[in-house]
Parts: structure tokens; sequence; C-alpha cells
């Protein structure tokens, strides 16, 4: 058939179920992402005949005689479309993989519906930045910016579709693989018949656990491979989770895959499973993992996959001297990490014999040694990387892909193609981890603390992944946050036959955060003690232990200090109303002391005083729209968190003069961090240049030396400062070459954006060809940096329903290096623990199976869902981070849920002690909270 | 998505080729009519599609007997409609459009029809047609034709009227039922989630009130008033005809709190419509 794609005469024949979306692709439109293949998220935007569609729900014939338009001819030449330069303009965007069907949504609307974008892009989901950027792209009202706010370097490739993602590449002859997935919970697989299947035409090979290295590895990545436990084959016979893989279709495409697949004949032998991480802790239980102590699995026979047990003081004593106690079991659910580019990996091997792998990846040369490690090849014979990467969150902390990818390329010989569906990403890959906490806290009438003790019960599922590194990351800081003499701890991460649980922004820190702030509130309400106040008077202070349940030495430091400014930031706003104060006064940063790091000079960019369309500002709400079935409430929360994760984290930057101008190669992946804006900006300063004279070569493990990855918010602190070091190096040796050629002395050459000048003449940059300088950081020692999250509420007394009236999020980040970057993870952390706290659950039903597994039943927030967060840093200056700064990506997440309980606990009188806060849920608890007040009103009547 | 399973699609032009191959769908073989639903889902066992886009069902015909909306209507079709000026209740169009999940984007392209067959609690243009006492025309084998109720249409949750075979023509909506004041109120448990009840009343001529209740319950349910209930009344009116297991009951909304947000709506109906018209 004959159509017309970006004006140009196209000619070719679909398959006859074949949407557009892969139609389009298969023509080498690669602007046309796949978010979720179900038309929930709009990443697959394209006009037909001038009209907006989600190309993954039409059917590629209908695109007969139509005249079809991709991001790829959005612009006219090298004009941008003005939708486009909008987005450029407020870099409405951060990884970028939903940035086209924005775009395209965008661009096919009028004035006024720009104006009011919220329920037109309910179909654009966006899991980055929570959406105040886009809609500021949207209107074409960008936020006010500084001079640090450099942009990201790859905007303009992400605005017209050519910003490469990881299947973004047409490769020749290549094979795809298809994943049989268990529908049992608990089986073992007495024998797998794949005749039939091999016979269907266009098949290469299925891959069994007889195929697979027998050999056991963990798909959670960290610097030592030995924090993790050793319980995962890359195709195993027994089944621990309904999903997890029995065999792999490799054929010449993906319908043959799909075809073979269904005619794989298993044989299970179905085991007894269990479900609740309790039940699987109890004697008798089904033993999931029999497995020797070389696993490192803690406990096989009790499931647990590690637990700790510590403390200080002496609880029963600190309680025994408390006025007030509060008790409580706080619940976190399953949470998927929803970022809009589904795992995925492409394999081959090169002319080298070498494997190669370019994948979706937060680890790539982690993922590298393990991938030797399994397969036995010398680390030299394996080549992973990374092109942009749509999303990570901690998700791509793992090797969920790459392990059966390199075991079909090895096997086969040829180039293999692994893309998850995303009801494959719902049911195959990782979660947040379920977590049940138990907290009892205790103080004096005058408010000091007397004794915290937690117990943290951690479902990992079916195998440990990160399940050991949650348990103890999520031990810490909630605890040591609070100065207090008595403390005990005990936590047990557990198995059952569930999806397993990996890593997830805040790593176990999220599920703590609000048990022991939801506490934090009850206690100092059960006092009458403001809780802003009770933080004061409760969380430490530079000289302060911090302490939680391991009191030994560690390599945590007061590199800055600016809880005290945050606490002050959110209680002002939510008090005074600064968002009005501040609209045409002084910034918030300005209103803080500080050591003057520059923050506040940048902080009024950091700030929206907007309200949120649609439902109209808060203000005019609590004036008189909302009416008397409305109850308004105010809550805060508190987090602390380390720098930097614990053990080590690696990262080498190398940068060169090469063909006048500086490479720079480092191995963080971008993945909508912003870190890559950071490292140019980081290298820039040092060698007195601009950051777009530094070209980048990044997260590959043939370009650069190791680098950990980048997880654990360490791309800014730890990569960032082997950067610095690597130009600050060659900033050196370029004054020494540059004095040896000038005959003069090496200060008195000073560096600028086209090479060095001294003693009146100037030496381009060329001359210093080839130089290079490398650096080095190792992770510590590391710092703490705070947030503190404020909400008001309204709840609908009748209903349930939860308006967000307020955000207010005030965050120690050290010296700012990004502002808008800055902002922008924010934002965007707030946003996605919003959806956690609010509306977000993968349902697992009583067979293990995952109920929900796509975006029409998991509802992640989309635009109008949102409120704008006021965003305000403290200024500080960290003495440990580069330039001053601290981490700021995980963070954000972790004192929302309690934050927004807190309020609402203000708002109703009830303590809501499980996320998320469904109107369902919380309209049965008003109506029996209710209830019971009515009869105890008969019965003071009676009396 | 890709529905890699189909080897075939059929493109019958015209009326007359869509009408002869109404009653005659084989295993395997499904209508597509906007494709929203179909491709959004793996659909195993779904060999050919027959796709009814060349029938040329006229969308929208407005006459003095009042709408016939084609099942090929695009929701983007209907949204656009202009309505006689007397058509009081034409702006239930528009809200039962905004009431879709799904965006505008999928308005180009999904159908009135497509919603109705899929027979959801929360298809917003099952609400819109069963509150306005449409009658879908069902086309079947050799020419036969017969008329449903759009109220009756729902069976259950996914289950609708339709025979294998049998195929949504078209639904019509009297003029006069265009032309009453109606009252709307939706709820879901996000700002932009799917319905979790919904419900709609009309005054009648009479001074009477329809009230239909869809989103919260598996099928749509009507409550017909000769006279204008107190809010109290039409709540408690409503709770009584609604037996427990008829609340819908999935992860959109507890039974509790769909039935509970239900009676609110009734009684707030009648309020409203007891008001002045504004």
């Amino acid at each position: 058939m004959t159509f017309r794609v970006n004006g140009l005469d196209a000619e070719a024949t679909p398959r006859p179920g074949q949407c557009l979306r892969t139609f389009l692709r298969d023509q080498g439109w690669f602007g046309v992402k796949k978010g979720c293949d179900s038309g929930d998220c709009g990443a697959c935007t394209v006009h037909v005949d001038g009209k907006p569609v989600h190309s993954c729900l039409m059917p590629a014939a209908r695109a007969e005689g139509r005249e079809i338009t991709t991001i790829e001819g959005l612009a006219e030449g090298d004009d941008l479309h003005p939708a486009q330069q909008r987005f450029l303009d407020a870099q409405g965007f951060q990884c970028g993989f939903c940035t086209a069907g924005m775009v395209m949504t965008a661009a096919a609307l009028d004035q006024g519906q720009r104006a009011d974008p919220d329920r037109l892009f309910k179909g654009n989901l966006c899991r980055c930045t929570g959406y105040r950027a886009i809609r500021d792209a949207i209107r074409g009202a960008p936020a006010p910016t500084c001079e640090r706010d450099a942009p990201a370097p790859a905007g303009p490739e992400i605005v017209t579709g050519r910003a490469r993602f990881t299947m973004d590449a047409a490769i020749e002859n290549l094979a795809h693989m298809k994943i049989l997935q268990s529908p049992h919970a608990s089986a073992w697989i007495r024998a797998i018949d794949a005749t039939a299947a091999a016979a269907v035409p266009g098949v290469i090979a299925i891959l069994t656990h007889a195929d697979a290295p027998d050999r056991l590895f963990s798909t959670a990545r960290h610097e030592n491979p030995l924090d993790d436990v050793d319980d995962t084959r890359v195709l195993d016979p027994v089944i621990r989770f309904a999903g997890q893989r029995v065999a792999a279709v490799v054929a010449e495409t993906e319908a043959a895959a799909e075809a073979a697949r269904a005619l794989i004949a298993v044989d299970y032998e179905i085991l007894p499973a269990v479900f609740d991480p309790e039940a699987a802790m109890a004697p008798g239980a089904p033993v999931i993992h029999d497995k020797p102590a070389s696993s490192r699995i803690a406990d096989p026979a009790r499931n647990i996959v590690a637990e700790l047990h510590g403390g200080c003081g002496d609880v029963a004593a600190g309680f025994a001297e408390a006025d007030a106690i509060h008790e409580g079991v706080y619940e976190s659910q399953r949470v998927s990490h929803g970022q809009l580019e589904t795992h995925g990996c492409i394999g081959w091997r090169d002319e080298a014999g070498r494997l190669v792998l370019r994948t979706s990846s937060q680890t790539p040369f982690l993922t590298r040694d393990a991938l030797a490690a399994l397969y036995d090849l010398p680390r030299d014979g394996v080549r992973v990387f990374c092109e942009r990467v749509g999303g990570g969150f901690g998700g791509k902390q793992e090797m969920m892909v790459e392990d059966i990818v390199a075991l079909a390329v090895l096997r086969t010989g040829r180039a293999v193609k692994l893309e998850l569906t995303r009801a494959e990403q719902f049911t195959l890959t990782s979660t947040r981890h379920p977590m049940k906490v138990t907290v009892k806290v205790g103080a004096r009438s005058d408010g000091t603390l007397t004794a915290i003790q937690m117990r943290m019960l951690s479902n990992t599922g079916a195998y440990g992944n990160h399940g050991p590194g949650v348990l103890f990351h999520g031990a810490g800081e909630a605890v040591s946050l609070y100065r207090c003499p008595n403390k005990r701890v005990d936590g047990f991460a557990v198995y059952t036959n569930q999806l397993p649980s990996g890593a997830f922004r805040g790593y176990g820190l999220s599920q703590t955060n609000f048990a022991v702030e939801s506490a934090m509130d009850e206690l100092a309400r059960a006092l009458g003690i403001d809780p802003i106040a009770f933080r004061r008077r409760n969380v430490v202070v530079p000289g302060d232990a911090m302490t939680s349940w391991d009191d030994g030495p560690h390599d945590v430091e007061y590199g800055s200090y600016g809880l005290a400014q945050c606490l002050d930031i959110v209680e002002r706003a939510l008090a005074d109303g600064v968002a009005e104060e501040t609209a045409g006064g002084a910034p918030a940063g300005e209103r803080v002391s500080g050591k003057g790091s520059g923050n506040g000079a940048c902080s009024a960019a950091g700030l929206t005083r907007e309200a949120p369309s649609g439902e109209g500002s808060s203000r005019d709400l609590i004036k008189g729209t909302l009416g008397a079935d409305w109850l308004i409430g105010r809550g805060v929360a508190v987090g602390m968190i380390d720098t930097i994760p614990p053990r080590g984290h690696v990262a080498e930057s190398r940068i060169a003069v090469e063909d006048g101008d500086y490479v720079l190669a480092f191995g963080t992946a971008e993945f909508g961090n912003g870190t890559t804006t950071v490292h140019a900006q980081v290298a820039a300063q040092a060698l007195g240049t601009a950051p777009d004279r530094i070209r980048l070569r990044q997260s590959d493990t043939d370009a650069s030396g190791h680098d950990s990855g980048a997880f654990g918010s360490t791309g800014t602190v730890v990569a960032g400062a082997a950067t610095l070091r690597a130009a600050r190096a060659l900033a050196a040796d370029l004054r020494e070459a540059a004095a040896d050629r000038l005959g003069i002395a090496p200060e008195a050459c000073a560096l600028g954006p086209d090479g060095v000048t001294g003693a009146g003449r100037s030496l381009p940059l060329s001359v210093f060809e080839g130089l290079a300088a490398e650096g080095r950081s190792d992770g510590t020692p590391r710092s703490v940096a705070f947030n503190v999250q404020g909400f008001e509420v309204a709840v609908h007394r009748r209903h349930g329903e939860i308006r967000i009236l307020r955000s207010v999020h005030a965050a120690d980040a050290g010296f700012v290096v990004n502002p808008r970057q800055c902002r922008g993870q924010v934002e965007g952390g707030v946003a996605q623990a919003l959806g956690a706290a609010l509306w977000e659950r993968v349902l697992i039903d009583d067979a293990g199976h995952v109920a929900n597994p796509a975006f029409r039943g998991y509802h992640l927030p989309a635009m109008g869902d949102l409120p704008v967060t006021e965003v305000h840093f403290a200024d500080t200056h960290d003495r440990i981070g580069p330039l001053g700064a601290k981490s700021m990506s995980e963070s954000p997440y972790n004192p929302v849920a309690a934050a927004l309980g807190s309020a609402i606990r203000d708002a109703t009188g009830l303590r809501l002690t499980a996320t998320p806060f469904l109107a369902d849920a919380l309209h049965a608890r008003l109506r029996a909270a209710e209830a019971e007040a009515e009869i105890g009103a008969d019965a003071v009547a009676a009396q | 998505m890709d529905l890699n399973g189909v080897e075939a699609l059929e493109r019958p032009r015209g009326e007359a080729a869509a009408a002869a191959r109404a009653g005659r769908l084989a295993a395997g073989e499904a209508w597509l009519a906007g494709g929203t639903w179909l491709f959004s889902e793996p659909q195993p066992g779904l060999r050919r599609l027959v796709d009814l886009e060349a029938a040329g069902w006229t969308p929208l015909t407005i006459d003095a007997d009042g709408l016939e909306i084609a099942a090929t209507c695009t929701i983007a079709e209907l949204d656009a409609l202009e309505t006689p000026a007397d058509w009081a209740a034409a702006p239930l169009i528009g809200r039962c459009c905004r009431a879709f999940l799904a965006s505008f984007k999928i308005w180009n392209v999904a159908t009135v029809g497509g919603n109705l067959c899929l027979a959801l609690p929360a298809g917003p243009m099952i609400s819109l047609t069963a509150a306005l006492d449409g009658t879908c025309r069902i086309l079947g084998r050799d020419g036969a034709t017969r008329e449903v109720a759009a109220l009756d249409f729902v069976r259950d949750a996914g289950a609708n009227a339709l025979a294998r075979g049998e195929l949504l023509r078209a639904i019509r909506i009297p003029a006069d039922r265009l032309r009453r004041r109606t009252a709307f109120r939706r709820i879901s448990l996000s700002p932009m989630g799917r319905t979790g009840a919904l419900a709609i009343g009309a005054l009648t001529p009479g001074g009477g009130l329809d009230l239909t209740v869809t989103g919260g319950v598996r099928r749509p349910v009507r409550i017909a008033f000769p006279t204008l209930p107190a809010p109290e009344r039409a709540a408690a009116a409503l709770d009584a005809a609604i037996p427990a297991g008829l609340w819908f009951d999935d992860l959109h909304g507890a039974p509790a709190w769909r039935r509970a947000v239900t009676l609110d709506f009734a009684a707030e109906i009648a309020a409203e419509l007891g008001e002045p018209a504004p």
C-alpha cells in the first residue's frame, strides 16, 4: 500500500495484525516510542492526516493513502516547530522517552487548549518530571533560569526525536526473543517438550534450563558482588513465582517467536507456595531456596534472605521514662518503577568475536563484569554500552534481560533482541519492596525522645535481588535522623513466592520513613507539641552521633547541614502562605541564613508560585469553592539520606584534548538524572570553558575506566567528583605545558574558552593535542542530605476524595550545580512518591499473579492528577561533595507519604497506616469513625 | 500492539458488504471498529479481523425523530456534534466523552459502538445512550435486524446482548429525550482516573425523574420516579433497587464506596433538578 510519512511517499505492506507504531519503526522512524503498547502512555503519538493518534492502537493498514507525521517530520528543515522549541526552552523533559509523544500532542493543540493542558494530556505519561516543566513547555511559559542552569546537551536531539534509546537501532539480520513465563507460583519443571515449537518456521533456538549455565548469581548490581545473594539462574527448573522465566524462543520474527512460545509444552509439578512473609518465616513453611551457605542467604530454612538486629542504649528503660508512647504498624505496598522505556537489550558478537550488549541499564560496567563471570569470558571479551536510557529509578540497577540475551547470542551466534512488553515489565522484572514496619516511639512531656524501636518485615519475593541492601539501607537514616539514647532495630527480608522486589528510588528508606515520620507526628500530637517544633527538638545536629541499628564506626559526616533551614522554609510556607508573599518579593533562598554558597540567587528559579490549573488554586478553594464537606489539614515529614551508598562506589573519568576540543569519557548512563549536564558543567568550570565545548563519551565499557553505576544518587557526588578531579588535573597539566612553551610560570597561564593565555600570548587548544588526565572517586567519606515535605490537603468527608491544596518541599542539596535540573529531580521524586502514596499498587491475586499488569489498571499519575510542588533549596555548601554539592535524586521521594498521611490525619483525625491512601479505603475509615462517633454520642445521651 | 496471531484483515467496502458479513463470524474472527481496545491487549486465538471502517456508515444523523449514532462514529465526531438549540440534554454528550479514561487522541479513533460492545461498567457511551433511552439496532444473518434498548444492551460487566456474529449498527436517541433537562455526576479514585461511579438524571415532561446509574454497577440501572423525589428518597429508592451483588468490585473502586457515592449522587441530582433551571 502507499502512504506518506513526513512528506515522503512510501510504499510498504503491513502485516494484517500490525499496528502503525511498529510499522513506522520498521521503516526507521525511531522517534515513535513504545511506553505501554496499549494506548495508555502516549509515547507513540503521531499525526494521521493532521490528527493526533496513539499509533500503537491504530491498525497499520489504515495508513493507506494517509499522510503521517512523526516527531522527525515536525520541524521545517532546521527550524523547530514551535512546540519543539517550547519543550527545548522550558527543558520539558528528563529522560526524554515520553517527549516525542508530548511534543506531538502539544503540536496538535491551539493556543486556548495549550493554556489549560491538564485534561488534554491525560493520555501522555511522564515518569520523570512530575509534569511542571512539561506544563510550562506546553504553555510556552518556561520558568526563569539562572546562569547555572546549563541546558541538557541532548535537548535538541530529544525534541526532534533524533535521540537514540536502546531499541532505536536498525540491525541487519536481527533475531527476536520471547520469554515463556510460568503460570504457577511454585513448581518444579519435570519436562519441557519443545518439539512442536521448534517446528514453527523461523524458529532459531529454544532455550531452557538445560541450556543455561549451572551457576547462581544475583540480578542486583553492586560494586562488591558479595553484597548480594547468589540465588538466581538464567533459567531454573524450579519456579518460585508466577511469571518467572521458563524458556526463551529465538526466532527470525517476533511473530514466529510468539507462535512457537505458545507451543512449548511444560510438565509442571505444582509445589506448595507461601505468599505472606510472616507465614514464610514460620516453622513448616515451604523452603523457597534450599541453598548452601555460599549463597550468602542468611537463613534459607526460614526463608530469611537477610536480617539485622542492633541499636543502642536500653529501649525498655527509655519507654519507662516516657510520658507518651505511640506504637503503630505501617505498611508500604508493592509499587512499579514505571519507567517509560521497558527493559530491553540487543546483543551480538563484534568482528573480534566479543560479546556486545546494547542495553537499558544504570550499571553497564557491573553488568559487563557479571556477564564475564557468568559465562567464563574475559572482562575485555564483553562490551556493554547504553545509549540514552528511558528512565531507571533503580529498576535498571539489575541484570534483568542481559543475561538471557547473552546466552542467546552465545548459543546462536546471531544478533538477538529482547524488548520487554509493558505486561512483562510488570510481571518479570521487579518492584519496590512491600514492607511492614512496626514502630514504637516514646518521649517525655517536654518532647524529648526517650526510645525508638522498629521492626521491619520486608517482602523480597521469590529472589533476593536487592533484598539485603534495601533492608540495611532502610534501617538507617529514618532512625539515625533522631537524637535518642535508646534505639532498637530488628529487620527481616523474607522470601515469598511473589514477584521479586528490587532497587527503587529511596532503597528502603521510603518505607521506614513513612513509619517513623507518621509515628513522630502521632507522638507530637499526643504531647500537644507542634510537629515541626517536635522535630527541631529531636533531629540530629552536627556533633550528634548518627546511630540506628549499627552503633559502630562509619564514614558518614556532616559535610554540611541544612535541615534547620528546610524546617523553617516549610513551616513558613505552610503557615504564612509564602508562595503569595514571594510572588513579587524576595526569593525564599535569600530569607534563610547560610554561608553564602550562592544557592539563594538561584532559588527563585526553583520556586513556582502558580497553583495547578483545573480545580483552581488552593486559595480559591479555601476561600469559597470548597463546601462544608471538605476537611482541611496540614502535615510535614523529614527525611535524611547519606549522600553515597555505603561499601564502595567507584567512578573513573578521563578528559583529553582531542581534535582541538575537550573529550570527556565517563561511565555514568544518562536516564534523565541530568548528570551528563553536570559532568559537562563541572569539567567546563575547571577548564575555564563553556559546557558545550566538552564532548562527551559515556556509559560504554569500551570508552572509559570503571564506573559502579548511576544509582544511590551518585551521578553527581561520585562520578562528578571523578570528573572534577580529572578536569583539575588536566587544567594543571595544560598550565604546565603552556608555561613550558611560553617560558613563564604556570601560575601566569590562564585557561580560556579557546586555549591557554599568558604573557600576552595565546595558545590554541590544538597545541595540546593528546594531553589527557584521569580522575577517580571512591565514594568515601560521605555526607548527609535533607528533605522536608509539607502538604495542605482537603478531604471530602463523605466521598474520601483527597485534594492537595499545597505541596511544599525544601531540600538541602548543598551547593546546587544546576538548579533547574535539581528542581526537576525534586519535583519528579515528589510526583513519583505521590503516585505511590495515593494510587499505585501492584496487586497480586491469590494464585500469585500480578492482577493489573498495565497502566490502565496501575494508575501512574497523569498531569492533571498532580499538584505543582513549590521547591526551595537550603543555602549550604558541602565540604565533601564536588563543588559543595550533595546528592538529590532519591531522597525527595522519602518523606512524601508520611507528610501526606499527617496532613490527612490533621484534616480528619484518622491516621492512615497503609499506602496507597485510596479514596474508597479512606471513605470506609471515615464512615466507621462517623458511626463510632454516633455510638459515642448515643452513649453520652443515655447517661 | 501488534496482534501477531492475526493472519488476515478483511475490509468490506460499503454498507451492503458489511451487512452481508453480519451474523457470519467464524471462531477466531472479530469485528474491528476503532481498534483501540482490540489492539491494546494480546488477543490469543484471534486470526482474522473484519474492519468496519470502510463500511461507510454515516457517523451522525440528526432528523425530526432525534439522533442516530453509527456504531463506527468516533468519540471525537460525537463530541464535535453541533446540536439543535432545544436539545437541553446536549451537554451530556461532552460530559460523557470527558468521562473516558482515554484522552482526546483516542477519541479520534475509538468508536461509540466499540465502547458499548466492550460493556465495561465504566463505559461512558453506555452511560450516555442508556440515560437518553437510546435504542441499539443490531444486524444479524441474512439481513435480520433487531432492536435492543441501550439500557439492556449491557447485560453484565464485559457481557453485551449480541449473539455470536451479530453486529451493532447504530444507536438511535429519541428527540424528546434530547430535549430534557439533565444533571450529571461522576467520580473516580484519581482526578484523571477511570470512572468509579456515574449518575445521570433527566427530568421527564410529566415532572418525574429518570435516574440512570452506571460506572458503579455491573450493568446500567434505571429508576423512573413519576414525580421528582426528595433527595433522600431518591437515594433510598436507588439503594432498595440495587442488590448488593450488583455493585461493581474491581481495582477502580470498592463496592461500598461506589454505593455510597452513587446514593449521594442520586440525592444531589434530585436536589439539583428540583431547583429552577439556570
